[in-house]
């Protein structure tokens, strides 16, 4: 869990898309574009209204968790920092990425070891955690990071609930975030995701994974407050009880 | 040209002159990337979001733009910055109309042919369906030109046009070789419009026109609120949503505050030497059409 090289590596990345930031003194961290309140407000509507026409467009969902969380990153960033780990987190601020893994050692720890487990449903997934998109519209340096690490968690979320990243497991991952961090793109993601998914599978939904999912997000400590780099090593089964995750159904 | 660019090389990014880039400062190298990234990026739903951000009233300028050009059959036409086609194919459609008109004129007055003659001299104009014009459409993005190819073949044009790469500061064509010579909101993304206007006199014939479509500047003080509030808060919101693709929008509407006014651009276009320089505003000035000719 070393801190990774964000800023160096966002500017870099920056700089190969070729385009240099607006107003640079007003930029807060790379990437950053200032918004007005009014911007902010369509650019809430619009992503909404896209994300539900195409829940392809998953830059989408991370825009409209950006224009909506004004209420919900405070109270999460307040939440981290007084929890030690949680403190910690936001000091060092930990990255998920490809370069800062060591996807070689990740493999080789025993199964049922969060890493193990972690590196298993990526493969499995065909997902990395490099797609993540990096925030843009938040106004404030140090909630933009709480944003990011809400993200980059959002896999190991999948880990520990053992949901796979078809269209119902993100469903029920989002029912989990919704109660857990109250970020408002969670509660609408949860509330109209299920709207893609076939009668069967609504009623597996709505009659055991949606009150487990419930159950364990109130029962849970808050999930920001982990530091995953450190617990590699860890049983996914002791991280889930240390947690407070209900074994799932 | 060759030799400036080279000599700009050899200097030096930071050395070279400096220029705009929406609000912010650049030197011309810099910009020119930048705008051909910019273009890269938005070829593929630029007609998307032409549409989603002028509520489908481009189609009406462009329109306009055609039919103040007012073609005849057999005009040869440069479209520069022509990218994905919008007015060569409008080009395309009212040469064909005025052409069968004028085939259906001629039939008219044949009453005392035989059939066989009238039939045959139908045949051999009927051959040429659009009475020889030509459209050459150039642009210097390679991905704008693709879309522009993807769409005629979508849309089933195929005769009188052509595709060619190239740059408007430097036209890869001879001297006095077009009837008339567009350029529709491409003038705005040009970093030496003074060079370009240069280059459209060049390859004109005498005779020959020069129109350009370009936004403009609003003197009415309450709609160009009411443009500026659109402009700057609604449109890179629309880039972001449809496209995904924020920044690119934010320096469009940047970059038609740079432009010069409409008294301005039609100096310029005087300074290249074009006679009987005149502009028509259309919408109060958000978008103007500035014609030249070259005697």
């Amino acid at each position: 869990g070393r801190a990774c090289l964000s800023r160096t590596e966002l500017r870099a990345r920056d700089e190969r898309s070729g385009e240099e930031e607006v107003g640079v003194s007003y930029q807060l961290y790379p990437g950053h574009i200032p918004t007005s309140s009014l911007q902010k407000a369509l650019l809430a509507a619009g992503s909404a209204i896209m994300a539900l026409y195409d829940p392809y467009r998953h830059d989408m969902v991370a825009v409209l968790g950006e224009t909506t969380g004004c209420l919900a990153l405070p109270s999460l960033r307040d939440k981290m920092k007084h929890h030690p780990e949680g403190y910690r987190i936001l000091q060092e601020r930990p990255c998920i990425r490809l370069s800062t893994l060591d996807m070689a050692r990740l493999q080789g720890l025993p199964a049922g070891s969060l890493g193990r487990e972690y590196v298993r449903f990526l493969e499995h997934n065909k997902v990395s955690p490099d797609t993540r998109m990096l925030p843009k519209f938040v106004d404030d340096e140090e909630l933009a990071y709480v944003i990011q690490r809400y993200r980059e968690v959002h896999d190991l979320m999948h880990t520990l609930l053992g949901m796979p990243t078809n269209m119902l497991g993100e469903v029920v991952v989002k029912w989990f975030e919704a109660v857990q961090t109250g970020l408002p793109m969670c509660v609408l993601g949860a509330a109209f995701g299920p709207v893609h998914l076939s009668a069967r599978k609504l009623q597996v939904l709505a009659t055991q994974l949606v009150p487990w999912a419930i159950q364990s997000g109130r029962n849970a400590s808050c999930i920001l407050n982990v530091y995953y780099e450190q617990r590699w090593e860890q049983p996914v089964e002791s991280l889930r009880e240390e947690i407070g995750i209900l074994p799932p159904p | 040209g060759a030799l400036r660019d080279l000599c700009g090389s050899v200097r030096g990014v930071a050395a070279g002159p400096e220029t705009h880039f929406g609000f912010q400062t650049v030197t011309e190298e810099e910009r020119r990337e930048k705008i051909y990234q910019v273009f890269e990026s938005v070829a593929k739903k630029y007609d998307v979001m032409n549409d989603s951000m002028t509520l489908g009233i481009h189609r009406i300028w462009k329109d306009i733009f055609v039919h103040k050009m007012n073609p005849c059959p057999g005009t040869l036409l440069l479209d520069v910055a022509g990218g994905t086609g919008d007015i060569a194919f409008r080009f395309l459609n009212y040469v064909r109309s005025v052409w069968e008109g004028q085939l259906r004129q001629k039939l008219r007055q044949q009453q005392n042919l035989s059939w066989q003659e009238i039939s045959q001299s139908y045949q051999e104009d009927k051959l040429k369906s659009l009475g020889d014009s030509q459209v050459v459409v150039c642009d210097i993005n390679r991905e704008m030109l693709k879309v522009g190819k993807q769409k005629a073949q979508h849309l089933g044009y195929s005769e009188g046009l052509s595709w060619v790469l190239g740059n408007a500061e430097e036209l890869p064509f001879d001297d006095d070789k077009f009837d008339v010579c567009t350029i529709a909101f491409g003038i705005r993304n040009v970093t030496r419009i003074d060079l370009a206007l240069q280059e459209a006199y060049r390859v004109l014939k005498p005779g020959g026109r020069f129109l350009c479509l370009e936004f403009s500047h609003v003197s009415n003080p309450l709609l160009s609120r009411l443009y500026d509030l659109y402009s700057f808060q609604v449109i890179p919101v629309l880039g972001e949503v449809i496209a995904g693709d924020w920044r690119s929008y934010q320096y469009l509407v940047e970059s038609i505050r740079r432009f010069p006014p409409q008294e301005e651009l039609k100096a310029m276009i005087e300074d290249a030497g074009f006679f009987k320089v005149d502009y028509q505003n259309l919408n109060s000035g958000i978008v103007a059409i500035h014609s030249g000719f070259k005697l």
